[in-house]
């Protein structure tokens, strides 16, 4: 299928001449679920990073675009906007960045405009608006293919005229027209000169001006699928609706333990076989104790979950980018009114089971304040990524399987599965005390748009992959390193006569024993002690802890991790310790993304509190409690 | 922020976009909300004078879907009582049917 560009219009303007590009910075501007971020992968690939900008909570990609006479061109991905309305954060920021008056921003030279060719009657409101900022501009209609395929049309040179700017036919899935992006950026600058503009403020003459100049390009929206509604009629049934939802969150989690666990076991095994080879191959000495128990034995403790990581963001990524997200949101907003909250807390909830962060930015879809402030709230809560390693460590070395139901649902599955409903009990009971007390609201507007179903794209997936497999391979290797590395010095000091001390004089001991009293109520001894403090930088951490504390203590030195722990916890004080991660606040990246949030101290420091103080009284009352029972 | 324009009683009784009934269509005429809510919901799509059909209704009733300008949202029944509709005039109608 030949896709029409309107060469002409792009190539009105002189060509440029080779090597001293146009245009340094160019943003990408565009309504949510037009593709622009499709768009952006598709013209930046790998050449792009996150960024936020300083003091807003907003976070944008920049990239780098190469073209072809090899000069790169800088693409800023701005947030999704659907009108340029400063009372909205997130439109305000692409307001101060288009208009430069974002600090640390360059203001861009040029902007291209990502619209959904399939809903132009809405989209050219904001191309208005867009435009007559006076910045040349690009206009790509996208899904040139699903317009086409619908039995659409529209005529680009008309519309061209109009908006006074280039516009073209795109498909950022298929790639084609995308040349026009690259005919933009060689011409010479030119502002636009629209023929006419709506007057902005009235929605109704702001709409019969985008009509109007649609009608001029003889523009005809195509007939959505009937197999996108028939699929609705299943997934939003009365009944069945419910049921598949359910399925497909038991499916979700099954995904993550059933391929994870093999292929994080298989990481396990190459990283302790280099460890072993590692230890042979360099000299014995404190050098060798360094690399292979401080930094090996620590940081490699915390790469092997990085499998079950990356599973789950890519199950959660296929939901959101088909479209099932939206549909899961309108489902679960019955049960959400029941706690005070709506189908808008749930996409963010379901994220934190991958990890809290992106959670917690997820929030800011949620218009009301006082929601999104208890769903961030609840959301740490929800079992992430970071607490499954500790999990799935205690669990091995406590609970023996035995088979419950069936040979495949065993008594450490079943473990597992009650730590994930104690912390999303937890997260409903809080959500409820705080909705019915200081976090009351009275009208919850729940407004959700339903995107057609798509097929995911593996190019956007793998790309935010990657970004997810950086952060934690990044904050294995700094926060985690670093705390694997003073563990190992407080391990190693003092030293007497050149030689590293007795486990138990070491200084790391004296810490340990001087927190003891604290947590011995709960069944811990000062090991765990010091693996708890550490883990209060990162939950994963007291793994990479206890691994230094085992890996340099000649008694345990030879022992799995697993073996190693029997010797510090009762099975009482397991049970405690898995209950106080389930509820306990011990995650800075999440401290600091609440207070970036919420741009206050007071929320993170209330949900800290909060967050550690019960999982406190319930560890107690866990130890108490099995104590009687399991001894 | 707290609401309470949703407990109050809609300002054209009987002619929300709660009162009609999935698969019925009528022309948006007024928002009874907040500027904020009202302008997102025109942002989706739903300006004064366009055609809204419910399409389908969510498990329970609540939130249905509604199809406007070639979108679809999802709406609570308790805001789709501050739509004020109108039912399509018999001219409408007829153009709808042809």
């Amino acid at each position: 299928m030949s896709v029409p560009v309107s060469i002409q219009s792009v190539a009105s303007a002189a060509r440029h001449v080779p090597g001293s590009p146009a245009y340094k910075t160019v943003a990408v501007v565009g309504p949510p679920n037009a593709g622009k971020t499709t768009l952006f992968n598709r013209l930046t690939g790998l050449r792009q990073k996150v960024g936020n900008f300083p003091g807003v909570t907003v976070e944008h990609h920049t990239g780098t675009y190469r073209l072809e006479n090899g000069t790169e061109v800088s693409l800023i991905d701005l947030p999704g906007v659907y009108s340029l309305n400063p009372k909205s954060e997130d439109e305000k920021v692409t307001i101060d960045v288009l208009n430069g008056e974002m600090p640390g921003a360059e203001r861009p030279d040029a902007i291209i405009l990502v619209l959904d060719a399939n809903n132009l009657n809405r989209h050219l409101i904001l191309a208005g608006r867009v435009i007559s900022l006076g910045l040349p501009t690009l206009v790509l209609l996208n899904m040139a293919d699903e317009l086409h395929k619908q039995g659409g049309q529209v005529d680009v040179l008309p519309l061209a005229r109009q908006l006074g700017t280039p516009v073209a036919l795109v498909s950022a899935v298929t790639g084609e027209g995308l040349i026009a992006v690259q005919n933009f950026l060689v011409a010479t600058p030119q502002a636009p000169e629209p023929l006419e503009l709506p007057i902005f403020g009235d929605p109704r003459h702001c709409r019969e001006w985008a009509v109007r100049v649609g009608t001029h390009a003889a523009y005809r929206r195509g007939v959505t699928p009937e197999w996108t509604r028939r699929l609705d009629s299943i997934f939003l049934h009365k009944f069945w609706g419910g049921a598949i939802f359910a399925v497909v969150i038991v499916a979700v989690f099954q995904t993550i333990f059933s391929l994870g666990q093999p292929a994080s076991d298989l990481l396990q095994k190459f990283l302790d076989d280099m460890a072993v080879h590692l230890s042979n191959v360099l000299p014995a000495g404190i050098i060798n104790s360094l690399v292979v128990n401080g930094v090996w034995k620590g940081a490699g403790s915390v790469l092997v979950f990085l499998p079950q990581i990356l599973l789950l963001f890519l199950v959660i990524g296929i939901l959101e980018d088909s479209g099932y997200l939206a549909r899961a949101a309108v489902i679960s907003d019955k049960v959400m009114a029941k706690v005070g909250l709506n189908g808008k807390s749930f996409i963010p909830l379901l994220s934190a089971y991958g990890c809290a962060v992106p959670a917690i930015m997820a929030t800011r879809t949620i218009e009301n304040k006082r929601d999104r402030i208890a769903t961030i709230l609840i959301a740490p809560f929800m079992t992430c990524s970071a607490r499954l390693p500790v999990y799935t460590m205690v669990i091995a070395a406590f609970i023996p399987n035995r088979p419950v139901l069936g040979p495949v649902v065993g008594t450490r599955a079943v473990a597992m599965l009650s730590l994930y409903v104690l912390g999303f009990a937890m997260a409903v009971a809080t959500a409820k005390a705080l909705k019915s007390s200081v976090l009351r609201s009275k009208d919850v507007a729940f407004i959700m748009e339903l995107p057609p179903y798509r097929w995911p794209m593996w190019k956007s997936l793998a790309l935010r992959l990657m970004d997810r497999a950086n952060a934690f391979i990044f904050r294995a290797g700094t926060v985690i390193l670093g705390v694997s590395i003073l563990l190992w010095a407080l391990t190693y000091l003092p030293m007497h006569n050149g030689q590293p001390p007795a486990i138990a004089d070491s200084a790391i001991s004296h810490i340990g024993h001087f927190i003891e009293p604290a947590i011995r109520p709960l069944g811990f001894n000062w090991k765990i002690g010091v693996g708890l403090l550490s883990s209060f930088a990162a939950r994963e951490v007291i793994i990479a802890t206890m691994g230094t504390l085992h890996g340099v203590d000649p008694q345990s030195h030879a022992m799995a991790l697993q073996q190693a722990l029997k010797s510090d916890l009762t099975p009482a004080g397991a049970i405690a310790l898995l209950v106080f991660f389930a509820f306990a606040m011990q995650c800075m990246s999440t401290m600091a993304v609440v207070r970036r949030e919420t741009n206050s101290w007071k929320w993170p420091v209330i949900q800290f509190l909060y967050m550690t103080g019960v999982a406190y009284v319930a560890a107690f009352v866990a130890y108490r409690i099995t104590l009687l029972y399991w001894n | 922020m707290v609401f309470n324009f949703m407990t109050q009683r809609a300002t054209h009784p009987g002619n929300t976009l709660c009162d009609l009934a999935v698969g019925q269509t009528g022309i948006l005429e007024d928002f009874n909300m907040p500027q904020s809510i009202a302008e997102h919901l025109m942002n989706l799509g739903f300006v004064p004078g366009l055609e809204v059909l419910v399409a389908r209704s969510g498990p329970g009733g609540n939130p249905r879907v509604y199809r406007v300008d070639g979108t679809e949202v999802a709406l609570r029944r308790d805001l789709s009582r501050c739509i004020a509709v109108r039912p399509l005039t018999a001219a409408e109608a007829e153009a709808r049917s042809q």
